[in-house]
C-alpha cells in the first residue's frame, strides 16, 4: 500500500543530510509562503522607488509653482499638483523616502530599547525586572496617541529624527514585555544552565543563547511594529502633528484631502498616497505572518 | 566487572558539609515569602577521586538541586562545599569561573540541553571559548577528538541538534562536559530520557570514559537499577534528606532503610528468583517538599512507622563499613508495633 506521502517522507530525511541549520530551515519555510513573498515584492518595489526618486520625476518635491495651484493630471504632472502648487507624483515617490525611513528608523530605535529593557528585565530578574516593568506599565497606562502629541505639541520644530524618537520613546513597552515573555520561558531551559555550566558570562549567554533562541517573536514583532509606525506617521501628519510641511510625506499629502474641494473633485491627490499606505501596511503585515508562522514551531507540522 | 581493582584513595575530591537550599514559598497580596520549600535539607557527603557516588531518588527529592547546589548554579541556603579542600562555598562568580572547567555537568533532557540555534562544533567548542585561550584551530581540533571519543563522527560537527536522536544527543552534552578535561562531573539523570537499549550504550561510554580519563562522577537516577552497574556507594534520597548511604554491592544485599528496601523491591528484574518473602510497597506518592510529614518524612508511606517516628527525626548512623541509616528501627530503641513484628522483612532489617 503505497501512500503519496511516503515519497515526500524519503525527501525530507534525505534533505536533512545537508546539515540545515534552523536559520537555513525556517528561511525554506518562509520562501513557501506565497502572501509573503507577495508582500516582500510589492515593498522592494516601494523601496526602489524610493531610493530612485530623483530618476523618476524631474519635479521638486518641495518647491511649489504659485501659477500651477490644484491642476488636474497632465503630462507634465502625472498627478497634478496640490494646493501649493508641487508636483502630487514627485510627493508621492519622494513621500515614500520619508515614509518608509521614519517607519523604519523608529521600527530599530524601538527595537533597540525593547530588546535591552526586556532582555535586562527577563534576564536578571528581581529588582532590575520590577523597575523597567513598572515603567513599562507607566508608559502602557499613558495613551500612546496623546503622549505622542503632548511631546509634539511642547517642541517646537518637529524633524524626521526627533518625530521616530519620540514614537520610539512611546511604544518601547510592547516589545519589552514581549522579549522578557520569551527570556522567562527560556531562562528555565537546561541549556541556560548548561551555558552558566561552563562559565559563560552573562553578555555571552544573552547574545548567544537567549536572542537567537527568541529571535521569532522579536522579528515578528519587529515587522508588525514597522506597519504600525508608518500608520502613526500618517495619522500624526493627516493632523498637522507629524513632520511639518513642505516635507513631503503620505501623510502630508492626504491631509490636502481634509478640504472639501479636494477630496470632491481632485481623487488624483489623496487616492494614491492613501493607496501607498495601504499597500505597504498590507505587504508588511503578510511578511509579518509568514514570519510568524515560519517561527512558530506548530506551523512545522503543515 | 566489579570496580575493586579501582584505587579509591582517601582524598576526597569533594566534600559537602550540612547543605541546605531553602526555596521561598511567596504568597498573599505583597508576595512575602510565607514558607520555604526544603528541596536539600541537611545534606553532607564526600566523594573520593576516581569515584561515582549514585543519587537515588524519586522524582521531586531534590537530586538536582543538589547537583545544582555543589557546582553553584544556585546558591546554597547553608552549609560548605570543599572542592580538594579549597571552600568554594562563597566564592564570587568570577572567582570561581576558573574551577568550571574542572567541574562539569551532563544534564537531563536530551531535547532542552543543548541549544537548538547552535551547530555541533559550536556547542563542543563553546567550553574551550570560554574557558581557554585556544586557537580556532586548535579548538577545532580537540572538539574532533572528543566528538569521535563519544561515539560520533567528525562530520557530525556540521550538523545541528535536531538531526540528532536522544542517545545521540546526550553523547553530544558528554563531549561538551568532557572537553575542558574536568576531574569532577555531575551527570544529571543523564539516561533516565531515552530507551532502556539506549541507556546502557551511553552507561557503557560514560563508564569507559571514566576509566580512561580518571574522572569523578555524582550521578544522579530515580531508578537504582541505573546506578548498580556505574556506582561505587550509593545514597538514597527522600524529601532533601540522605536516608540511606552505602557501597553498593552492600546497599543491593543489605538495603537496611525500608525505602531502600521498597526502591529495590520495585526493580523489575528478569533473573531474580521468585522468593516468599514479603516485599516492602511504596504506597502513595512522595508528599510535597512544602509541606512535609513531622519527625521521619518516610513515615506517611513506610509499613514500620510508629510513634517515635512521628515526633523524632531520625539521623543517620553507622550501621556497618562506610554504611550509614537514618532509621529508628536500627538503633534498637524502639519498640515495634506488633502488627509489623511478624512481618518477615523486619527481621532483616533488625538484623542488619
Ligand atoms: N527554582 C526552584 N524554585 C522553587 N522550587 C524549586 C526550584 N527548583 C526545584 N524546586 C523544587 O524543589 C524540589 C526538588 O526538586 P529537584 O531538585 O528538581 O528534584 P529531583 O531532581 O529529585 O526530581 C521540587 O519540589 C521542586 O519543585
Ligand atoms: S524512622 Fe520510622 S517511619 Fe521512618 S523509615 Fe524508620 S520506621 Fe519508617
Ligand atoms: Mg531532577
Amino acid at each position: 500500500m503505497l501512500k503519496p506521502n511516503i515519497t515526500k517522507n524519503t525527501e525530507v530525511s534525505s534533505n536533512q543530510k545537508h546539515n540545515q541549520s534552523p536559520f537555513k530551515l525556517a528561511r525554506k519555510r518562509f520562501l513557501r509562503n506565497k502572501l509573503a513573498i507577495a508582500g516582500i515584492a510589492v515593498l522592494i518595489l516601494f523601496i526602489l522607488a524610493a531610493l530612485f526618486a530623483p530618476l523618476l520625476t524631474q519635479h521638486d518635491p518641495t518647491k511649489g509653482d504659485l501659477m500651477l495651484i490644484e491642476k488636474p493630471p497632465s503630462s507634465e504632472h502625472l498627478l497634478g499638483t496640490d494646493s501649493s502648487g508641487r508636483d502630487n507624483f514627485a510627493r508621492l515617490i519622494y513621500g515614500a523616502r520619508i515614509s518608509l525611513t521614519v517607519g523604519f528608523s523608529a521600527m530599530l530605535f524601538t527595537l533597540l530599547i525593547g530588546v535591552i529593557t526586556g532582555a535586562l528585565a527577563g534576564y536578571y530578574g528581581g529588582k532590575v525586572d520590577n523597575l523597567i516593568m513598572r515603567a513599562a506599565d507607566l508608559m502602557l497606562a499613558l495613551p500612546f496617541l496623546v503622549l505622542a502629541l503632548t511631546i509634539i505639541a511642547i517642541l517646537e520644530k518637529v524633524t524626521v529624527g526627533i518625530f521616530v524618537a519620540v514614537i520610539a520613546i512611546t511604544s518601547w513597552p510592547t516589545l519589552t514585555r514581549i522579549v522578557r515573555g520569551a527570556f522567562l520561558s527560556l531562562r528555565e531551559q537546561e541549556f541556560i544552565l548548561g551555558a552558566r555550566a561552563i562559565g559563560a558570562t552573562d553578555i555571552r549567554i544573552i547574545f548567544k543563547h537567549f536572542i537567537p533562541n527568541a529571535i521569532g517573536p522579536i522579528i515578528v514583532n519587529a515587522t508588525l511594529l514597522m506597519a504600525t509606525m508608518i500608520i502613526v506617521e500618517s495619522a500624526l501628519s493627516f493632523i498637522g502633528m507629524g513632520i511639518p510641511q513642505p516635507t513631503p510625506t503620505w501623510g502630508n499629502m492626504i491631509s490636502e484631502a481634509q478640504n472639501i474641494r479636494i477630496l470632491r473633485d481632485h481623487p488624483e491627490a489623496w487616492v494614491p498616497p492613501g493607496l501607498a499606505i495601504l499597500l505597504t501596511v498590507l505587504a508588511i503585515n503578510f511578511i509579518g505572518d509568514g514570519l510568524r508562522d515560519t517561527f512558530d514551531p506548530k506551523s512545522n507540522r503543515r | 566487572m566489579t570496580k575493586q581493582n579501582k584505587n579509591i584513595a582517601d582524598s576526597p575530591i569533594l566534600n559537602v558539609r550540612n547543605i541546605k537550599k531553602y526555596f521561598p514559598i511567596k504568597g498573599g497580596v505583597f508576595k512575602r515569602t510565607i514558607g520555604h520549600l526544603k528541596a536539600v535539607d541537611d545534606i553532607s557527603l564526600s566523594i573520593n577521586k576516581g569515584e561515582t557516588l549514585g543519587i537515588v531518588g524519586e522524582s521531586g527529592s531534590g537530586k538536582s538541586t543538589l547537583g545544582r547546589v555543589i557546582l553553584k548554579l544556585i546558591d546554597a541556603t547553608e552549609g560548605s562545599i570543599l572542592y580538594k579542600d579549597t571552600n568554594i562555598t562563597s566564592m564570587k562568580r568570577n572567582q570561581f569561573r576558573p574551577y568550571r572547567r574542572n567541574m562539569q555537568m551532563v544534564f537531563q533532557d536530551p531535547f532542552g540541553s543543548l541549544n537548538s540555534k547552535m551547530s555541533v562544533a559550536e556547542l563542543v567548542e563553546e567550553p574551550l571559548l570560554v574557558q581557554t585561550s585556544l586557537s580556532k584551530k586548535e579548538r577545532q581540533e580537540k572538539a574532533i577528538e572528543f566528538i569521535e571519543k563519544v561515539g560520533l563522527r567528525a562530520e557530525d560537527r556540521l550538523k545541528y541538534p535536531h538531526e540528532f536522536s536522544g542517545g545521540q544527543r546526550q553523547r553530544i552534552s558528554i563531549a561538551r562536559a568532557l572537553i575542558t578535561n574536568p576531574e569532577f562531573i555531575v551527570c544529571d539523570e543523564p539516561v533516565s530520557a531515552l530507551d532502556i537499549s539506549i541507556q546502557a550504550q551511553v552507561l557503557n561510554l560514560m563508564k569507559d570514559l571514566q576509566e580512561e580519563l580518571g574522572l569523578t562522577y555524582l550521578f544522579i537516577a530515580h531508578d537504582l537499577s541505573v546506578v548498580k552497574h556505574i556506582s561505587d556507594r550509593v545514597a538514597v534520597m527522600y524529601l532533601g534528606k540522605i536516608v540511606e548511604i552505602a557501597p553498593t554491592s552492600t546497599l543491593f544485599k543489605e538495603p537496611a532503610h525500608p525505602y531502600t528496601q521498597a526502591l529495590l523491591a520495585s526493580i523489575p528484574t528478569l533473573n531474580k528468583k521468585k522468593t516468599d518473602e514479603p516485599t516492602v510497597k511504596l504506597k502513595g506518592d512522595i508528599p510535597s517538599p512544602a509541606n512535609p510529614p513531622s519527625g521521619c518524612a518516610f513515615r506517611t508511606r513506610c509499613p514500620f512507622a510508629h510513634e517515635r517516628c512521628e515526633k523524632e527525626t531520625p539521623v543517620l548512623a553507622t550501621q556497618g563499613v562506610q554504611h550509614e541509616v537514618a532509621c529508628h528501627l536500627l538503633d534498637g530503641q524502639d519498640d515495634v508495633p506488633i502488627a509489623t513484628k511478624s512481618d518477615p522483612t523486619l527481621k532483616k532489617i533488625s538484623k542488619a
